[in-house]
């Protein structure tokens, strides 16, 4: 604040006291009882002094008010003597915090993901970290829905393991599948559709499916590899087994082909330090063991 | 001057109750207000994108403010959830502020990046399909209303006599940017703009 602006509030508020206090002790006076001559329905008025109870509690808040003032940052640019700011009162409660749960977590951020698994104060806090950073996607009892993988099932998208966990916590992950709408015509998509249930070993059309296998072997077989087991590499999903991240009817499978997927897990590295990442990790690849 | 004379005279005894009264109103505002200091945007501000201004007015329109705030408070357990508290300078542009002063949902001053645009679909048709313990309503009408974008430059317009750099080709592509958008996803885009520009913001103010 400009030291002009500072004396403004600095004379306002003062200046404001003292009015108070002069108005308060100016009026302490009185005739003593005598008529003011307001007459209301009989009732009269008397020009009798305040209350001393009143005055004091009166005087009280203005003694108060210049503590305040002495003691917190009230005056302009003063800082008062307590050297309080919203900062260092937010900056020490960070501290005290830290000074409580910094060697838990540093303890826990040392531990295998073996001991992570089972410990109990690992698992705990593991758990409350899941529930207020992942469970909003993947669900309070991580088994997801349509288009949140399930962590529980042991099927992983990027690859099984600690670190491949823990990466995904601190960096996000985007799988990205393309729309194939375009390319393959709505002929294309049914042919392929039959031919992904046949990789999947489920009922499918088996005509259709043996179209469909040359338009897969031109355009899918980069990412979901040949055998159709998928590439954790580029995040691109096994076909082969039952487990469908998009839905697994006919007609979820054949939107998907046409119209393509962009699953996208945003990094928590803003929210999360790199020795909670490790506790959530361990607590998240505990699931599905 | 007698009590008498205040006391039978109606105006002005108001214009002194006004005098009063406004003594504490200058020392708190003023200052704020000619000074500037808390007004001036962050260095990595940025105005809304077209679309992220459509989005906000549908974050108007809709409530949203009713029961979510954008305003991070110094203490910690409200940083370790949200992230950075909030500062003046991150609100510059904001016309009116949205801060809120209700918590039924959470506050959303850190929201962007933190949830996928798909999550924010879901959440938008339906709350309880992903946070099954929900109580906020759905909109599904978001998704069918589309917008024309006509007012679009003329919002930018106003912002501009406000304060708010936007240039002329940001205006002038206004229109063709929103055009066609649904309200979901103008609404999205804004979301994900919230507190975008504080990442990697180092001072204290």
């Amino acid at each position: 604040m400009s030291s002009a602006w500072s004396w403004f509030v600095i004379v306002g508020t003062l200046g404001s006291l003292i009015v108070f206090a002069v108005l308060l002790f100016a009026n302490r006076r009185t005739s003593g009882g005598e008529d003011t001559g307001h007459d209301y329905d009989g009732i009269k008025e008397l020009d009798n002094p305040l209350p001393m109870w009143w005055v004091g509690m009166f005087v009280l808040t203005i003694v108060y008010a210049i503590g305040y003032l002495v003691w917190y940052p009230g005056l302009g640019n003063v800082q008062g003597t307590a050297g309080w700011t919203s900062l260092g009162q937010w900056q020490a409660e960070v501290d005290r915090h830290d000074e409580r749960f910094a060697p838990i977590y540093a303890r826990l951020a040392a531990m295998s993901p073996e001991e992570l698994a089972s410990d109990r104060v690992a698992q705990q806090v593991g758990r409350r970290l899941f529930l207020n950073h992942c469970s909003t996607c993947h669900g309070v009892t991580a088994q997801g829905g349509f288009g949140f993988p399930n962590l529980t099932d042991g099927e992983w998208i990027w690859d099984s393991g600690f670190d491949k966990v823990k990466h995904a916590v601190l960096n996000g992950r985007n799988g990205i599948m393309p729309p194939w709408g375009a390319a393959l015509g709505d002929q294309g998509v049914a042919d392929v559709t039959q031919y992904t249930l046949s990789l999947a070993g489920r009922e499918h059309d088996a005509e259709a499916a043996q179209r469909g296998q040359a338009q897969y072997n031109t355009l899918c077989v980069a990412c979901h590899g040949a055998d159709g087991s998928g590439n954790p590499l580029l995040g691109a999903p096994n076909l082969t087994n039952d487990i469908w991240l998009y839905g697994g009817s006919a007609d979820e499978i054949a939107f998907t082909i046409k119209n393509g997927r962009n699953g996208n897990m945003p990094s928590f590295a803003d929210v999360l330090d790199e020795q909670k990442a490790h506790i959530l990790a361990g607590y998240v690849t505990s699931l599905s063991q | 001057m007698k009590h008498e004379v205040l006391e039978k005279n109606v105006g002005l005894m108001m214009a002194f109750i006004l005098v009063a009264v406004s003594f504490g109103g200058m020392v708190q505002i003023f200052p704020l207000l000619f000074e500037g200091e808390l007004s001036k945007p962050i260095e990595t501000l940025k105005p809304l994108t077209a679309v992220q201004l459509e989005g906000r007015d549908i974050y108007i329109r809709e409530g949203c403010a009713v029961c979510h705030t954008q305003m991070v408070r110094p203490l910690q357990h409200e940083t370790a959830r949200y992230g950075h508290y909030s500062v003046a300078g991150e609100d510059a542009y904001e016309h009116p502020f949205l801060w809120g002063s209700k918590r039924t949902g959470p506050d959303l001053a850190r929201v962007g990046g933190r949830y996928s645009d798909a999550w924010h679909v879901a959440h938008l048709m339906n709350p309880r399909s992903v946070v099954p313990v929900s109580n906020m309503p759905a909109y599904p009408w978001l998704f069918e209303n589309e917008l024309d974008g006509e007012d679009t430059a003329a919002k930018m317009k106003t912002l501009r006599i406000l304060g708010v750099p936007y240039t002329d080709a940001d205006v002038e592509g206004a229109q063709a940017a929103v055009q066609g958008t649904t309200e979901a996803q103008a609404l999205i885009a804004y979301l994900q703009s919230l507190g975008q520009d504080m990442k990697g913001f180092g001072g204290a103010r």
